[in-house]
């Protein structure tokens, strides 16, 4: 009880800490729009996210047709289409963010806090894994068995847990020689609740860090791949594939990389700032000092 | 370290964004406005005519070319270096038009079995040796002998026992061509080809140098050891990068040639391309990034050059499986469902001309339309819904059906109109399926999957027969699986037709067979692009878009 | 404090330098078992690929492509072919290149890989330089307006793709203004290296910027930097002589992803400039079904992403002597 009542005064900082950042605040806010947007986005529109419209084919903004964002090459809306876009490009963020964190903390912590030969078995699992130049192996994928949204996922997932194991892990193996820990252990909590109540909770701050760093980085993923011509399939899309469109006829249609860009660009700004203010507000140390 | 954090403390993000936003406002405004074009100062000097000092051309050359062996050689990448390096026995004038070349002549006789050719006694490889007869002998053989791997041979099967050796039936030395003099070449053909001599301009039948073949054997086409007996020789080599030729200085025709030196630029990325030609690092494209296409007739029409290129764009059926097994009628509802005077003007603008017939206009040959093609869209589009519906479908019961393309940007717009159409005109639904390309291929070849799908054809030779042989019933590259045997006796009576009328007609009936069925649907016949900047002089767009160094120069700039 | 430590490092002087060798030992033999599974895995994955090397848009006779499948052993059941592979290997030799006829693998990489290592050496140095100080600086502010602009510079580069950003570059700077070259190696001067290498560092810079931000400002609240503040340390001395080194623990550990991040962000940095390095190679490779250069370019940077990993974990020892091997 006692446990729970210090948790929830914790977290009542740490909410107090972040309203008082302007600029996460504003992230959030921004983010919050876009993701109304995305969502809402059939609502919005008199058009559809496929139609075609041979009379209006690269056609720049315009308030009269409807059509805010313009057209692409084959007269589609391009705002409905950005706004499609964004619900691929945050799913597969988000999805795959939380496939390589989940993997990610529980290996590295388990190896940093558990050390020894665990930590070593669990390292040269990672090792091995890690010299496999997982890009490659994802355009290899990719390239021979189609673009499947779901082999973006594992694939995306699957590299970016090593790099969440390693940082977790490099984490742990400073904060298990901090006093609070032995104090614990000297306390005897079980290990695992030891994992759990303290060194989890305090790689948070790194750890948000982190997540705000992977979910742009798997929207970028994706995008690149949609500049190898690995992305999603039409005539579904997403911002990366958005915006490779729009960049190749940068010259003739700027409208059609402009408005993607700007949303793509603004959502993965918007992360960052939400993540600093995230981490300023949960870093545990700041929590000593005012505890 | 303070200095640099300082430096960066200058809204670096702020300058990034607003200039990028310049450069695309600011072309996006001279896209509205009047555009200016680029003032290059004076080209060619007062006269109009002076030449630059600095004879160094610039190209443009889409993929890494495979090889520079021109028996293995299969790619047009390959072929333009090639066109540089060797004299095939056939020239080409700037406009394609035949001329002689390492021969200074030859006559036919034995009705137009026997061919003998008089080669020039100045020829001479690029370390000095004379081109003899023997040569050319030496190189068809190594050209059909399986263990060559050529994959191109059967470009040469025309020619007496090639098909055999090629098959491993028969010994090279079998094969019908001889030198009956140093100077003299004799080939003789299995059968009339009236379109032979148009074949020894492929790289198949240009002749390699045997010592230096037979001293490196397969590394002979390395920058050092490559000879050749073309214009210029091979001097660099960098894999995906660049090939640099010079000027061959013992080339028989050297003293007409102006460009000392070429590069050919391997760059697959066609937008880069474009960004380095508008940044005067390259004089001569392969082609334009589609969506830059309006842009550029805007702003530098004067650069862009197009002219018809020997190649159709189709949609193949799959006909050996539902839904277009045994249903002609349902196929020719497809076709007439399609717009192609949408796709040509509307999505790639391009001049290609919108496709009725599966034969682009070539000489010698009427080209074959279906009776539909001259009617208005409403009676086209009525006549499709009849001929679809006869075919048991509706809204109630649409078709669904699959689209297949390779990964590309020009044939995903393509397959999204089409699906569109077909979805407007007759309530079709449609699934596009994008593969990459060697997964494409397999996948349309076993035609174990495919319903419609993407494919494109370029002329081997300018002759209705490279197009038409396509569809005979057991060629490997008759992907739709359409088997036709009236077609098949037609075509095999026009490859032995002698007079050449007659073949025409024989081939143009065939093809009337051919669209009635409707096993594919043409879409649009080819063009090529270039973009040529205003001192490359000599460039004449021709039908095979084939361009040799030798006829261009730089002018003053 | 230090000196403490000083002392200590001197007793555990040989003791470490034998720990060190048998870590490099263990490390090298681990390495083995590792680069077999590579192997096997990049050779599993590239022949259960559908399309085969020699399909073409003009399909070759069968029996040219028996004689081409003879010729380069597609014929042999695989593990034949993959015992092959490893003997060739073995003796440094990656086979010939399918699509590259007249190249052996072993030439393209030696051709393609000093290309790819002086543009990716050049970024990441770049990448360190700027990101730490970004970093650094916006640490130190905190909160501040500086910390804001500071930051949201440095993530343009991870906010707006490369390919976005490349080609903006180079019609700013190549087509626009005419500074720089638009793109290829020119006479192999540094000039045309410089819009490729910006363009690659821009992402790391905003990667490593973000790191060493919130790892320095974990550092400067600890308590050792306060005894030292306390005890009135100048300001760039508690920074470069204190704060720095165990600052710089998560982009050590970063340096690791990072490596294979410049790999992918040279894939497109290549392809839009034209420069000959090893991601073109990979990916044009994989495309035409090359399987010997494609196996090659694996392997080869899996040998370099091991021997980067064990150069990261070096570091990371020295950085922070606590942590064992």
């Amino acid at each position: 009880m006692n446990e729970a009542v210090r948790g929830n005064s914790l977290w009542a900082d740490a909410r107090q800490s972040l309203r008082r950042n302007r600029a996460a605040m504003t992230a959030m806010a921004i983010m919050a729009v876009v993701c109304a947007l995305v969502l809402l986005a059939p609502l919005l529109s008199a058009y559809e996210f496929d139609s075609t419209d041979w009379d209006q084919i690269s056609e720049p903004p315009s308030l009269v047709t409807g059509h805010w964002f313009g057209t692409d090459d084959v007269g589609r809306d391009l705002f409905v289409r950005t706004l499609y876009g964004g619900r691929i490009s945050l799913l597969v963020g988000l999805a795959a963010t939380l496939v390589s964190l989940v993997i990610g903390i529980a290996w590295g912590a388990t190896a940093g806090y558990i050390g020894g030969r665990t930590d070593q078995v669990m390292m040269r699992t990672v090792d091995v894994v890690y010299a496999m130049p997982f890009m490659f192996f994802v355009i290899l994928l990719m390239v021979f068995f189609g673009r499947n949204i779901l082999l973006i996922f594992v694939a995306v997932g699957a590299v970016n847990w090593l790099d969440m194991a390693r940082i977790v892990r490099g984490q742990t193996l400073s904060l298990k020689k901090k006093e609070f820990i032995e104090a614990a252990r000297a306390g005897g909590v079980s290990n695992f609740n030891i994992v759990r109540r303290h060194i989890v909770p305090n790689l948070l701050g790194v750890v948000i860090v982190y997540v705000t760093l992977t979910i742009p980085q798997v929207i970028l993923v994706e995008s690149f791949l949609s500049f190898l011509g690995l992305g999603v399939q039409e005539p579904m899309t997403s911002w990366g594939a958005l915006v490779n469109d729009g960049a190749q006829a940068m010259e003739s249609a700027p409208w059609a990389l402009i408005f993607p860009a700007l949303f793509l660009a603004l959502t993965l700004f918007c992360f960052n700032f939400l993540g600093d203010g995230l981490r300023d507000a949960l870093d545990p140390r700041d929590r000593r000092a005012s505890g | 370290m303070t200095f640099f954090a300082r430096r960066c403390e200058s809204k670096t993000a702020t300058v990034i964004v607003l200039a990028a936003l310049l450069v695309l406002t600011g072309n996006a405004c001279s896209n509205k406005n009047s555009p200016a074009p680029r003032d290059y100062g004076e080209i060619g000097g007062p006269s109009g005519t002076e030449l630059a000092i600095v004879q160094v051309l610039q190209k443009d050359n889409g993929a890494e070319p495979q090889t520079l062996d021109p028996h293995r050689a299969t790619g047009v990448p390959e072929g333009n270096i090639l066109r540089d390096l060797y004299e095939p026995l056939v020239m080409e004038e700037p406009d394609g038009t035949l001329i002689p070349g390492a021969a200074s002549g030859w006559t036919s006789s034995d009705e137009g079995l026997r061919y003998e050719f008089a080669l020039r006694p100045d020829g001479r490889w690029s370390n000095g040796d004379p081109v003899t007869a023997h040569d050319f002998v030496f190189s068809m053989r190594r050209a059909l002998d399986p263990a060559t791997l050529s994959g191109y041979a059967s470009i040469l099967y025309p020619i007496k026992n090639a098909e055999e050796i090629n098959h491993g039936e028969q010994p090279v030395e079998n094969l019908g061509v001889r030198a009956l003099d140093d100077y003299t070449l004799e080939i003789l053909l299995r059968g009339p080809t009236p379109y032979f001599i148009g074949l020894l301009n492929h790289s198949m039948a240009y002749a390699v140098h045997p010592p230096s073949v037979l001293e490196h054997g397969d590394r002979f086409a390395r920058a050092g050891n490559l000879v050749g007996n073309g214009a210029y020789v091979l001097k660099d080599w960098v894999v995906q990068s660049h090939i640099e030729l010079t000027r061959n200085v013992r080339f028989r025709d050297n003293g007409d040639t102006t460009i000392d030196t070429v590069f050919y630029h391997a760059l697959e990325n066609s937008d880069a391309v474009f960004k380095r030609y508008r940044a005067d690092e390259i004089d001569l494209t392969q082609g334009i990034p589609s969506k830059q296409f309006k842009w550029i007739r805007t702003n530098m029409a004067d650069e862009y050059v197009q002219s018809a290129y020997l190649g159709s764009y189709y949609y193949g059926l799959n006909v050996t499986r539902p839904p277009f097994k045994g249903q002609p009628g349902l196929r020719r509802a497809l076709s007439m469902a399609i717009d192609r005077e949408i796709i040509t003007e509307k999505l790639s603008g391009a001049g290609e001309l919108p496709a009725y017939g599966w034969i682009p206009p070539v000489q010698g040959y009427e080209p074959q339309r279906p009776e539909w093609a001259e009617w208005t869209r409403e009676e086209r589009h009525a006549e499709a819904k009849r001929q679809y519906a006869e075919a048991g479908y509706s809204d109630r019961k649409p078709l669904v059906v699959e689209i297949l393309y390779n990964t590309s940007q020009d044939h995903k717009r393509i397959a999204i109109a089409i699906s569109s159409m077909w979805k407007q005109v007759l309530g079709i639904q449609t699934r596009l399926l994008n593969q990459e390309w060697k997964v494409f291929l397999q996948t349309r070849a076993t035609r174990f999957t495919t319903e419609a799908f993407r494919a494109g054809w370029i002329g081997d030779y300018n002759d209705a027969y490279t197009f038409a042989e396509l569809l005979y019933s057991n060629n490997e590259q008759n992907d739709p699986g359409w088997v036709n045997a009236d077609y098949d006796r037609l075509l095999t009576a026009a490859s032995m037709e002698r007079d050449l009328e007659k073949r025409a007609r024989l081939m143009e009936q065939a093809e009337r067979i051919l669209l009635d069925e409707t096993p594919l649907i043409p879409i649009y016949f080819y063009v090529s692009k270039h973009l040529v900047k205003p001192w490359v002089g000599g460039f004449v767009p021709n039908i095979m878009d084939h361009v040799y160094t030798k006829d261009l120069y730089i002018l003053k700039h | 404090m230090d000196g403490g430590a000083a002392r200590l490092d001197a007793h555990a002087h040989t003791a470490q330098n034998r720990t060190m060798l048998s870590f490099a030992f263990r490390r090298f033999l681990s390495a083995i078992p590792t680069l077999l599974i590579l192997i096997a895995l990049a050779f599993a994955l590239i022949r259960v690929a559908p399309g085969g090397p020699f399909d073409t848009e003009k399909q070759i006779p069968p029996e040219i492509e028996a004689r081409l499948n003879e010729a380069y052993h597609l014929d042999e059941p695989l593990y034949q072919q993959f015992g092959r592979y490893l003997t060739g290997l073995a003796q440094g030799d990656f086979g010939p290149s399918f699509q590259y006829k007249d190249f052996t693998v072993t030439e393209l990489i030696a051709a393609g890989f000093p290309v790819s290592l002086k543009l990716g050496g050049l970024a990441m140095l770049l990448a360190l330089l700027v990101g730490i100080s970004v970093g650094t600086l916006a640490a130190l502010r905190q909160n501040s307006r500086t910390d804001h602009v500071a930051m949201a510079a440095a993530m343009t580069g991870i906010s707006i793709p490369n390919f976005v950003l490349a080609p903006l570059l180079v019609l700013l700077f190549a087509v626009t203004l005419r500074w720089l070259p638009a793109g290829g190696l020119g006479d192999g001067s540094l000039i045309n290296l410089v819009l490729p290498v910006i363009s690659l560092a821009l992402p790391q810079i905003a990667y490593i910027a973000r790191l060493t931000r919130g790892s320095m400002i974990e550092v400067l609240r600890s308590d050792f930097i306060r005894t030292a503040r306390a005890q009135g340390l100048p300001g760039r001395e508690i920074i470069l002589g204190h704060a720095l080194k165990p600052a710089m623990l998560p982009i050590v550990s970063y340096l690791g992803p990072a490596t294979a991040g410049i790999i992918t962000g040279s894939v497109v940095i290549e392809q839009i400039f034209g420069v000959p390095g090893l991601g073109r190679y990979f990916v044009q490779g994989a495309l035409n079904r090359d399987y010997t250069l494609v196996m090659g370019v694996v392997v080869f940077y899996g040998v370099l992403i091991i021997m980067f990993n064990f150069l990261v974990d070096l570091a990371y020892r020295w950085l922070d002597p606590r942590v064992k091997l």
